[in-house]
């Protein structure tokens, strides 16, 4: 009887997901880059992008090295997205790079606080 | 003479090693630094202000660093930040009339950094006193500890920051002595902007620099000199 | 002498309710201040550029100085032995942790970065005396903690004896470093001074008791508890000693000042053409904060009258907040002599006065802190047996109700 209850329900759950819009796609939709292939492998940079940029930063920060393959501002620029208007979107924006990711895993961003989350216009 | 022929003037008689690649862009080549390797302790990085070239009705320098560090005003002067500043100066005795640049003055025995709780504001190998805004808390003991009332608190939430330069809400910020800039060989901003030369750019360690000999051949003084921060950042024309 | 019983407050009453009702909404106003600061920024508060600390660090600086005095009670009884505070030991270092919290989380939310509490925490300059500050405070949590475990259990009895020891040579150090927090700058004239240290021990000893004396007065009125005048009189009288004692240092501090050329400016500034600062330095810190104070504790027809000693220690709190603040503000408003000599001006507002004006959030979020302190007390003596049953003369001191009868 138990079982049988269970099953049901899963079922409802199953058929809830393929239903309305919200559920169409589970997974964020990340913006392809603009360069040929990533710094690193992109498994790899998917779970420890974090600790590279953080590696960077302190260098960068404490020491004065510059280089730029593993440069925050480099990501950005490379992985801009434009909006409508034709200007690249920022962090406030889903269809940023960044956001696309972190708001599906609910992990806040502190970079941005700071930090350009838009390559810089032409000056 | 001309603003730009005096500036070209000064550039020129700057150092030998300089050279104006094209406008906006110059190198000092011996100093030019690789990417790759860390800021060295071999080098001083500081200023000769000669207060004689500078002009009550000028503040070049001011708008260069606003631009170059993205800094916006709120209206609010209270409370806007300002890397560098003016001071104009009237000798209570003589009514001799002086003007000048204020900045971080990039103490070899920096107070804020001595006060900041986390370790936030150093000193880089090279003599620039930075905050690192990443463990920044935002208490404000180096505002309470500088000297030179250097500093700033960043009182509102920010965008368009320039890429270069990262600034945000609830940090204490200053005068980087454009460490981005240095780090590839160009001049401060504001030392660039500069049309008069007042402004004097170099490695203070490095005998063979003009700001070095200089320092050695003409009478300058630091701000507040009984403190013994030993400043890298002198001033000539001043008799404080 | 009898073995002191303590109980609880009795909880759910009207009254209880009423006051933690009203402690909490104070409590929640401060938290609601510190949240719209935070989300707009500091612009929004009276503080700026110039008037880096504002009334938060007021609050917060008196609070964690009155929190090392308000310990001295427990102190006097298990350091240099004096039965007729043992009582009132355990109340004294609930105040003590409870007075800290308060600060601290006011100092806390007034951060720019609050959210890196966990930074502040874990990465440590150790040139820095605010760092030492961070340690000292939590080494204060936990050693008082411990001396109240030791009080209240029968068990740890033993221990009392060393703990109060330890916790006494604690809070000296701590307050000889919110002391020197101002004492080692140099940058600003007012600051600068070995001074500051002693002086701020003696403003604990005077704060903390004024709160304490407060907190007892009320506890025992409210909950109905005997309060014999044995312990009243010794309390006001001790609270007399440290008034004083706080007015020497000020007098030292000042003298000092004027002497030294360097300084006097300064000093006279503060003293005579400070505007705000010389009205609260003569007016609120030393006219009703010491002089006042002093006139009700000894002057014959208030000396032993309650309402009078009530008085007297409010009196002796507005004054202290005074002092803090006239230190605090005061130091930063008087222009950092930057060229000596000169006439000065700038954008920046060198060789100027500078002017501050509180705004209502940073007031409430600074007086939330004496709100979370008493919240603290309030549920703590709820729960756990901190508060004596009875503070009448034949519990406090057998041999003043013998001699009294004689």
């Amino acid at each position: 009887m138990k079982a049988s209850w269970l099953i049901a329900l899963l079922a409802m759950l199953v058929a809830g997901l393929g239903w309305g819009p919200a559920f169409a796609d589970p997974f964020p939709t990340i913006p392809k880059a603009k360069g040929e292939r990533c710094v690193e492998d992109p498994q790899y940079m998917r779970r420890n992008h974090m600790d590279i940029l953080r590696h960077q930063r302190d260098d960068t920060m404490r020491l004065g090295i510059r280089t730029t393959k593993h440069s925050l501002k480099e990501c950005v620029s490379c992985h801009a997205v434009d909006g409508k208007d034709g200007k690249p979107v920022t962090v406030k924006s889903s269809q940023h790079f960044c956001s696309s990711c972190h708001e599906f895993a609910a992990v806040d961003i502190d970079c941005f606080a700071c930090h350009a989350s838009t390559p810089e216009a032409k000056r | 003479m001309s603003a730009t022929t005096s500036r070209r003037a000064f550039l020129a008689s700057a150092s030998a090693a300089v050279a104006t690649l094209a406008p906006g862009i110059t190198l000092i080549a011996a100093q030019a630094k690789p990417a790759d390797q860390p800021a060295s302790s071999a080098v001083r990085w500081g200023m000769l202000i000669d207060t004689t070239r500078c002009s009550q009705d000028c503040s070049a320098c001011v708008g260069a660093c606003n631009v170059e560090n993205g800094l916006g005003s709120h209206g609010r002067p209270q409370t806007d930040p300002q890397w560098i500043r003016k001071v104009d100066l009237t000798s209570k005795r003589t009514g001799q009339k002086l003007s000048l640049p204020v900045m971080c003055q990039h103490c070899e025995k920096p107070p804020c950094v001595d006060v900041c709780p986390t370790g936030a504001s150093f000193k880089r190998q090279d003599g620039i006193v930075l905050v690192d805004r990443h463990i920044c808390i935002g208490c404000r003991y180096c505002m309470m500890a500088c000297p030179y009332k250097a500093r700033s608190f960043v009182h509102e939430s920010l965008e368009n920051q320039r890429p270069h330069q990262p600034r945000g809400k609830g940090c204490v910020e200053g005068c980087t002595l454009c460490a981005h800039r240095v780090d590839e060989g160009k001049l401060p901003a504001c030392a660039e902007a500069c049309a008069s030369g007042a402004i004097l750019f170099g490695d203070l360690n490095d005998p063979k620099s003009e700001i070095a000999q200089k320092l050695r051949t003409l009478p300058t003084t630091q701000i507040r000199p009984e403190l013994k921060l030993n400043t890298a950042v002198r001033y000539g024309g001043l008799s404080i | 002498m009898k073995t002191v019983a303590y109980r609880e407050v009795e909880a759910m009453t009207t009254g209880w309710w009423m006051l933690m009702g009203a402690l909490a909404a104070f409590t929640s106003l401060g938290l609601l201040a510190a949240f719209y600061m935070e989300h707009n920024g500091h612009w929004v508060t009276g503080m700026t550029n110039q008037i880096v600390w504002g009334l938060p660090h007021v609050f917060a600086v008196f609070l964690i100085v009155a929190a090392s005095g308000a310990l001295n009670v427990a102190s006097i009884s298990s350091v240099f032995g004096r039965t007729a505070y043992k009582p009132l030991a355990p109340l004294s270092a609930l105040l003590a942790v409870s007075l800290l919290a308060g600060g601290l989380t006011v100092l806390l939310l007034d951060l720019g970065r609050p959210d890196r509490l966990m930074v502040a925490m874990t990465k440590y300059n150790f040139r820095s005396i605010f760092a030492w500050n961070v340690i000292l405070y939590s080494g204060f949590f936990g050693i008082v903690v411990v001396y109240m475990w030791t009080m209240m259990d029968r068990r740890m009895k033993s221990f009392s004896k060393p703990a109060g020891f330890a916790a006494f040579a604690w809070r000296l150090i701590l307050t000889t470093g919110t002391g020197s927090i101002f004492g080692f700058l140099v940058a600003r004239t007012p600051y600068d001074s070995a001074v500051m240290a002693p002086m701020f021990i003696a403003m604990s000893f005077s704060f903390g008791l004024a709160v304490f004396i407060l907190v007892v007065f009320a506890s025992s009125e409210m909950t109905n508890r005997p309060l014999g005048d044995a312990l009243v009189r010794r309390l006001k009288n001790l609270l007399g000693v440290f008034i004083a004692a706080v007015l020497y240092f000020v007098t030292v501090q000042q003298l000092t000042g004027l002497y030294v050329a360097e300084k006097r400016d300064a000093v006279v500034f503060l003293l005579t053409n400070g505007g705000i600062f010389t009205v609260l330095f003569w007016m609120v810190q030393i006219g009703l904060g010491a002089l006042l104070p002093l006139a009700l504790l000894f002057a014959p027809p208030t000396a032993m009258n309650r309402p009078a000693i009530g008085l007297a220690a409010i009196l002796v709190i507005l004054g202290g907040i005074a002092q803090v603040y006239v230190i605090i503000i005061g130091g930063q408003a008087y222009p950092m002599p930057l060229f000596p000599g000169f006439e000065v001006t700038s954008s920046f507002f060198d060789g100027q006065v500078n002017t501050y004006v509180p705004s209502g959030p940073e007031a409430f979020l600074g007086v939330s802190g004496f709100a979370v302190a008493m919240l603290l007390v309030a549920f703590a003596s709820t729960v756990f047996r901190f508060l004596p049953e009875s503070l009448a003369d034949e519990v406090v001191d057998p041999h003043c109700v013998a001699k009294a009868r004689k």
